[in-house]
């Protein structure tokens, strides 16, 4: 049975794992030169900085996670550095492309997508200037790289990973000049309850927004982002607080981010439906919960099957494979079986009340100025969106025909969720009406080699 | 503006952005190379609006693409700079 995994973040380790113990040896392919994924993603050769120093309270997991992945990619056919850029499921085949220039097509009996995600994104006015970064891409740039966006960098947005990577730059030298959360403390609060299924992480992000304020590091909530100042670079957020006051902090970088959301263009070339997540408040891929899809053969884990974070990645992963092994006839671990499904559930609780204590600004989306830059690929604009709407754009697709929205080189996956709130604020429909921007091959450009 | 903090005792390297001689450091993407020494942007937008230097840092958004001599258009952000390198912002 050919077997293909792609990804190798914690999903994907866990998953090979798992295969490899019931004697199967798949086809392991992952885009970055290394694997890792995002959370545990490593620096090149010649960094010398331990797993405590890298990862933090993570340092243990990394370390695990790092083992395993080197354990394996000899008991597989591991393939880094290549892209699936393409899925032809009737025929059961990938496409892929290898440091940027060789191709191969894959065949697979059963395929296991360990994808991942990327930052929910709210565009502002001033997004797109040199120094502004997503949140995970400032978290990136210290942990793989060593450097800071900013030397007084503002870190705006919503969730667990805004303290923490204010946190993380404090400690590296790089204090934040503020920290603004867009939720009020009264809405994460009232979530805490369900937060108690995951204790520790609970009490870890209390700690480290304690931490943020000994450290002198202003960090505000219930506040509004109005847009990122400069000429040519990012020099000050403009910013509202609950009082309704206005405030310009100077700083020399911005990290924005309000959450994640999957990169799930893969499971759509699959061809497994996707169904929208009121909770998350993403679009999802279908899938039950051992990650079985609609379609045959098609199993997903992490989070490019729906936000659940590094932690649950790992249980889902292995979950998964254990699925594919039931379902294909060959011998699976039941008691491990039992143990994961058990895990998932109380963690499925605690990503329910994360949700809930941290919504994504839809209204600061809905209600953004037309001449705000909407794609950043295209320079649409909000108004120009509206337009599309007015002119028989009746859901995002269409709109897309009609803008160019989501048609260039990121293909939608920034701006599709602040561009479904916009429409959807437009034409008066609800958010899951205006549908979702649908997949298309090839799911990231591939350039083609020696090209101009 | 971005600052090296971390894990900077590493050898140097040099390579070529538009025809002038950059200094960077091995382990360095073209991303951290280019604007840790003060090049500010990797390209200008086609839609006439700024300058850009990426977004996500993980290979999604496309937006810190440049062009390498002899292997063509790449993401700053995913390529490792290597010595002699030679890279054409647009």
């Amino acid at each position: 049975m050919r077997v293909v995994v792609v990804g190798a973040g914690p999903a994907g380790v866990r998953a090979v794992e798992q295969l490899v113990r019931s004697g199967i040896e798949p086809v392991w392919i992952e885009e970055a030169p290394d694997g890792g994924g995002r959370i545990y993603q490593r620096p090149p050769a010649g960094f010398r900085r331990n797993h405590r120093a890298i990862y933090g309270a993570d340092a243990k997991r990394a370390r695990a996670l790092h083992a395993a992945l080197e354990a394996l990619k000899p008991r597989a056919d591991w393939r880094p550095d290549t892209l699936v850029w393409n899925i032809r499921p009737r025929e059961r085949l990938l496409d892929t492309q290898t440091a940027g220039r060789r191709r191969a097509t894959v065949e697979y009996d059963a395929l296991i997508l360990c994808t991942g995600a990327m930052d929910r994104i709210l565009p502002i006015p001033g997004w797109t200037l040199p120094g502004v970064t997503t949140l995970g891409g400032a978290q990136i740039a210290l942990k793989a790289q060593g450097v800071g966006i900013g030397a007084r960098p503002v870190f705006i947005g919503t969730g667990p990973l805004l303290v923490l990577a204010a946190l993380q730059y404090a400690k590296a030298g790089a204090t934040p000049a503020l920290v603004l959360d867009t939720t009020a403390f009264a809405t994460k609060a009232m979530a805490s309850a369900g937060l108690l299924w995951n204790l520790p992480t609970f009490v870890r992000g209390l700690r480290y927004t304690a931490a943020l304020r000994l450290r002198g590091v202003p960090v505000v909530e219930d506040a509004t982002p109005i847009a990122i100042e400069g000429e040519g670079r990012a020099t000050a957020l403009r910013w509202r607080d609950a009082g309704w006051r206005e405030h310009v902090t100077p700083c020399d970088a911005v990290a924005m981010g309000w959450g994640l959301k999957p990169e799930a263009q893969l499971a759509d070339l699959a061809g497994v439906p996707f169904r929208f997540d009121e909770l998350g408040h993403n679009w999802i891929p279908e899938k039950d919960g051992a990650g079985r899809t609609p379609v045959p053969g098609v199993y997903l884990a992490g989070d490019g099957a729906g936000i659940g974070g590094a932690e649950v990645a790992e249980l889902a992963g292995a979950r998964a494979a254990l699925a594919l092994l039931e379902d294909h006839g060959l011998p699976s671990d039941m008691v491990l079986r039992a143990h994961l499904d058990g895990r998932l559930r109380t963690e499925a609780r605690f990503r329910a009340a994360l949700e809930r204590a941290f919504p994504y600004p839809a209204d600061l989306a809905r209600r953004m100025d037309d001449a705000t830059l909407l794609c950043r690929c295209e320079a649409i604009t909000a108004g120009d969106l509206r337009s599309a709407a007015r002119a028989g754009g009746s859901e995002v697709n269409r709109a897309k025909a009609l803008s160019r929205i989501g048609m260039g080189r990121c293909q939608g996956r920034v701006c599709g969720p602040p561009a479904a709130e916009v429409l959807s604020e437009a034409l008066g429909l609800p958010l899951e009406q205006v549908g979702r921007l649908r997949g298309q091959p090839p799911v990231k450009p591939i350039p083609l080699p020696g090209s101009a | 503006m971005l600052t090296r903090l971390l894990d900077q005792d590493r050898p140097s390297l040099s390579f070529v952005v538009d025809g002038g001689a950059v200094s960077a450091k091995q382990g360095d993407t073209l991303l951290t190379a280019m604007l840790a020494a003060g090049l500010g942007h990797m390209r200008s937008s086609e839609f006439g609006d700024g300058e850009r230097a990426g977004f996500c840092w993980m290979g999604a958004c496309q937006d810190c693409w440049v062009f390498v001599e002899g292997r063509g258009t790449l993401r700053a952000c995913t390529t490792l700079v290597q010595p002699g390198m030679t890279v054409r912002r647009r």
